[in-house]
Order: C-alpha cells, then sequence, then structure tokens
C-alpha cells in the first residue's frame, strides 16, 4: 500500500496536501481499499468555513458510506468536478485524479502537526 | 469463529475477510463491481459452505416438512427442489429455505441461512412428534456455488453427469472432479444460472473440487466471488434477503412470497396468512430505483412528498449492472404501484425515488 512521504494524514485516513494555504485533501489508498468500489462522493459544504473533525462531507461505495472528516479547520473551496462521472478515481488514483476537495486552511501549522508518512503507517499497520 | 474447508484459498487470493454468521468468509476478492461483472458475464465461485444441511428421513418426514413450511413440498418428485419459508406462530418467518427431494415421502434436505441453523433445527426439533429421524450435516457439508452463464459449460467436462441440460430447481448425485456423491443443482442467489455443489468434506474432496474447478474455469476468466457481490447480484434481481427484508416480524404475503404460500394444506399461522389474503396486506415489500442521487441503505425511512412515513428500506445498493441505485423496502399498500413516487430519507433529506419492477435486471 502507498502512502507518500510529501503528503500528511489523519487517523480518520484522510491525506492533505499544503500550498501556501490552499490544502487538497482525499482519502488514503487504505481507506479506499477499505471501502471498496466508491459509487458516489457527496459534498454540500463547498464555502462553508468548518471546523476541525467537522463532517464535510460522505463517501458512498457499494457496500457502505463513510462520512468525511475535515482534516484541518478551513474553507472548502472546491469539490473535485471529476468525482461527478467518475467517483472510481478515489479507487484507482486516491493521490491523484482521486482528490476530493481544495480548501484555504485558517491555520497552516495544523497541517504540519498531523501525521506523517511513516506515524500514519504505523497506525494501519 | 469458523473456518470453512476453503478458508486457507480465499486468504491465498488475497480476499478481504469479515466475521459472518459466525465464520470467517471472504467479502470480495478484486472489488465487488469486478466480481459482480464476473459472474452477470461469464462465471464465478462462492464459497457457501457456512450454510446450514438438515437431512430429515422417515415416513414422516413429508408431514412434517408440510407442516412446518408454507410451499407444498408433496409436490416435489426425486431430484427436485423448492423454495420455502418456515412461518412462526405470529406469522412471521423463521427462515427461508430450500427444500430437497432425494426420496419422495422418506429422504428430503434442507437448506437454511447460516445465521439460523441453530433457530430452525429447535424450531424443526421442536415440531418433530412423529419421530422424524433427523441429521444437522452442516459441519461437515460444503456448499459451492458456480454462477454465471459460461457456468455449466465449464464445469461439464468434471462430471459425467449431465449438468448442461439440468433444469432450474432440480439436481442430480453424481461424480464430480473424481468425488463421488455430489449433490449438483441447478439453483443459485445470482440470477445468472449455473449450479449449486454439495459434498462432504472427507479424504480431501474440498481442496480437490476447488482445484478442478479453477483448473478448468481459471484459463476461462472464472474468479471466486465474495459475499458482497453475491448480496449486490441477488439484490438485482429482487430476492429476498433473511434479516433484511424478511424476518420474525414480515409476513411472507408482505414480502411478495404468496406463491411460496400454499393453503391446500394446513402449516403454521396458515389462518393469519388466509385472514391477510381476504383482507388484504397493509405493506408490501417493493423494488424501488432512485431518481434524485443517492443511495438508499437498510433501515432509512420511506416517505411520501408531505414527508409522512410510508415505511422503510430493507436492502439499498448502487446496482453494478445497471449504474443506478436501487434497493427493497417496505411501504403502505397505497404506495406500492409501480412507477409511484416516493422519498427516502438519506440523512437529512428526502430524495426522490420511484417504485421499480423486480427483478430489476
Amino acid at each position: 500500500m502507498n502512502f507518500p512521504d510529501n503528503l500528511r494524514y489523519t487517523k480518520d485516513h484522510e491525506w492533505v496536501s499544503l500550498n501556501g494555504n490552499v490544502a487538497t485533501v482525499g482519502i488514503t489508498d487504505f481507506a479506499q481499499s477499505e471501502l471498496g468500489d466508491i459509487v458516489f462522493v457527496e459534498v454540500e459544504t463547498v464555502g462553508k468555513a468548518l471546523g476541525h473533525g467537522e463532517i464535510f462531507g460522505t463517501v458512498e461505495a457499494v457496500k457502505t458510506v463513510s462520512d468525511l472528516f475535515l482534516p484541518v479547520a478551513g474553507t472548502i473551496t472546491e469539490l473535485n468536478p471529476a468525482l461527478a462521472g467518475s467517483p472510481e478515481l478515489v479507487n484507482t488514483d486516491p493521490y491523484g485524479e482521486g482528490w476530493m476537495i481544495k480548501m484555504t486552511v485558517s491555520n497552516p501549522a495544523e497541517v504540519e502537526a498531523l501525521m506523517d508518512a511513516a506515524g500514519y503507517k504505523a497506525i494501519v499497520g | 469463529m469458523k473456518n470453512t474447508p476453503f478458508t486457507q484459498k480465499h486468504i491465498a487470493l488475497g480476499a478481504k475477510m469479515a466475521p459472518f454468521a459466525g465464520y470467517n468468509m471472504p467479502i470480495s476478492y478484486t472489488g465487488i463491481n469486478d466480481e459482480h461483472a464476473t459472474v452477470r458475464n461469464n462465471a464465478g465461485v462462492f464459497d457457501v459452505s457456512h450454510m446450514g444441511e438438515f437431512i430429515l428421513k422417515g415416513e414422516n418426514a413429508l408431514d412434517l416438512i408440510q407442516r412446518v413450511t408454507s410451499n407444498d413440498a408433496s409436490k416435489l418428485e426425486a431430484g427436485k427442489a423448492q423454495y420455502s419459508c418456515l412461518p412462526n406462530d405470529n406469522g412471521g418467518i423463521v427462515d427461508d429455505l430450500l427444500v430437497y427431494c432425494i426420496e419422495p415421502n422418506k429422504v428430503y434436505m434442507l437448506v437454511v441461512n447460516a445465521s439460523n441453523i441453530e433457530k430452525d433445527w429447535n424450531w424443526i426439533s421442536a415440531h418433530n412428534t412423529k419421530n422424524v429421524e433427523m441429521h444437522n450435516i452442516s459441519d461437515k457439508t460444503c456448499l459451492l456455488a458456480i454462477q454465471g452463464p459460461n457456468a455449466t459449460k465449464i464445469l461439464q467436462p468434471l462430471t459425467e453427469v449431465d449438468i448442461l441440460n439440468l433444469k432450474y430447481y432440480t439436481f442430480v448425485k453424481g461424480t464430480f472432479a473424481g468425488v463421488e456423491n455430489v449433490l449438483i443443482s441447478a439453483t443459485g442467489y445470482t440470477g445468472a444460472g449455473g449450479v449449486e455443489i454439495y459434498f462432504e468434506d472427507k479424504d480431501g474432496a474440498a481442496e480437490k473440487i476447488w482445484d478442478a474447478i479453477f483448473a478448468a474455469g481459471g484459463p476461462k476468466g472464472m474468479k471466486a466471488i465474495g459475499l458482497g457481490a453475491r448480496d449486490t447480484l441477488r439484490l438485482e434481481m429482487g430476492f429476498c434477503l433473511y434479516g433484511n427484508d424478511i424476518d420474525d416480524a414480515t409476513s411472507p404475503l408482505e414480502a411478495g412470497l404468496g406463491w411460496i404460500t400454499k393453503f391446500t394444506k394446513d402449516f403454521t399461522s396458515k389462518s393469519t396468512f388466509e385472514k391477510q389474503k381476504a383482507e388484504g396486506i397493509k405493506r408490501k415489500l417493493v423494488g424501488f430505483e432512485m431518481i434524485d442521487k443517492g443511495i438508499p441503505r437498510s433501515h432509512y425511512e420511506i416517505k411520501d412528498a408531505e414527508g409522512n412515513v410510508l415505511g422503510f428500506v430493507t436492502s439499498g445498493t448502487q446496482s453494478p449492472s445497471l449504474g443506478k441505485a436501487l434497493g427493497l423496502g417496505y411501504v403502505a399498500t397505497s404506495h406500492a404501484n409501480l412507477d409511484t413516487e416516493i422519498f427516502i430519507a438519506v440523512r437529512d433529506k428526502l430524495l426522490k425515488a420511484k417504485v421499480a419492477k423486480i427483478p430489476f435486471v
């Protein structure tokens, strides 16, 4: 399983990539593998300011539905438009084409405080 | 947790395993959508050895089966099977099952859900007032379902009995992959065609059969299929799953199982069902498909346009074959007609759906 070194991770199995104060967020390779075939990503919180750990959307797989938790406080600016027609991108390319949201981060230091790849790898075994 | 004789095969294939009815079972191997398509278009192998099998023997075996099941087992000839259910005393369902007629009036096999083996055994035993010989052979019986349009073509070279022309809901016994006394049944839970094979795991029979099936089928694209795809395949057919769509509190008439409820004989709760039939049922299990985007899940409420509760979802998924979301659920009879607009409460929203015909595919 792949956990790129340049990303930060949460215990809710999300990854964050920070560029200035703009973060890109998705779910990890482990998460997509546990969920199985993803059929629908629903995010209706674009434009809303949300706190760290708040639910910002849901991901529906064939068998299960799972909430998505905002890794750090901020405002979601964009949902990946490609997911509307091709939600399976989350399975095939979780760190690339399958990204979920972009957000402006209230405090970039919060991202730095998240787990690094080694730390995340340790919790998913 | 129990294993089946195939557990190590599943793990070696990289299956995602999970506990189901006390067994360590494969949920998926390559992914539900891929496995689902493999069965619909080609052929796949399910290990369903967790299911329960009871043998009922003796001159009163048929009498016992007739009293505890809703369908009419007296119609069965040797080599025929029938779908049926065990009603409880309150007009609900103890379990749904298959009744195999091995020898009319003498020997029958009942195949029951894994999660209900003990409950069913106790229920039938409690009704066994005429000394029918009963054997629970669940632990030593293997069951593989080989399903899909190409399943029998792939398997035929492994046996001398004609399985290509085996009629739906009939079965034969024969030698399969060198193993004697294998019961080959033209049944399944997928609507894709194929057979189910029952055999005892002795002298390495399980491994011998599994390996022979994959030696024959592997080069033709046959794959192992998990319980995840088993659920999406049965749901596309509108087949009931015990514990979801039917349970101790649902009537077979409400569940659309009137066709296995035969009033020509006496059985548990018959008078309750007769009354329901005469007065009309108040709710009905229907198929529905989503119009708004969203996936229905078991226990979500079903409402009308004004937000009044009509019932609840019992099964739901994104259909891998159709690429749309669909489900089964109970609704008030007033809203059970085809194309009726209903609403599914998905989290904090009411999403539009419509009653649809089953099977969906």
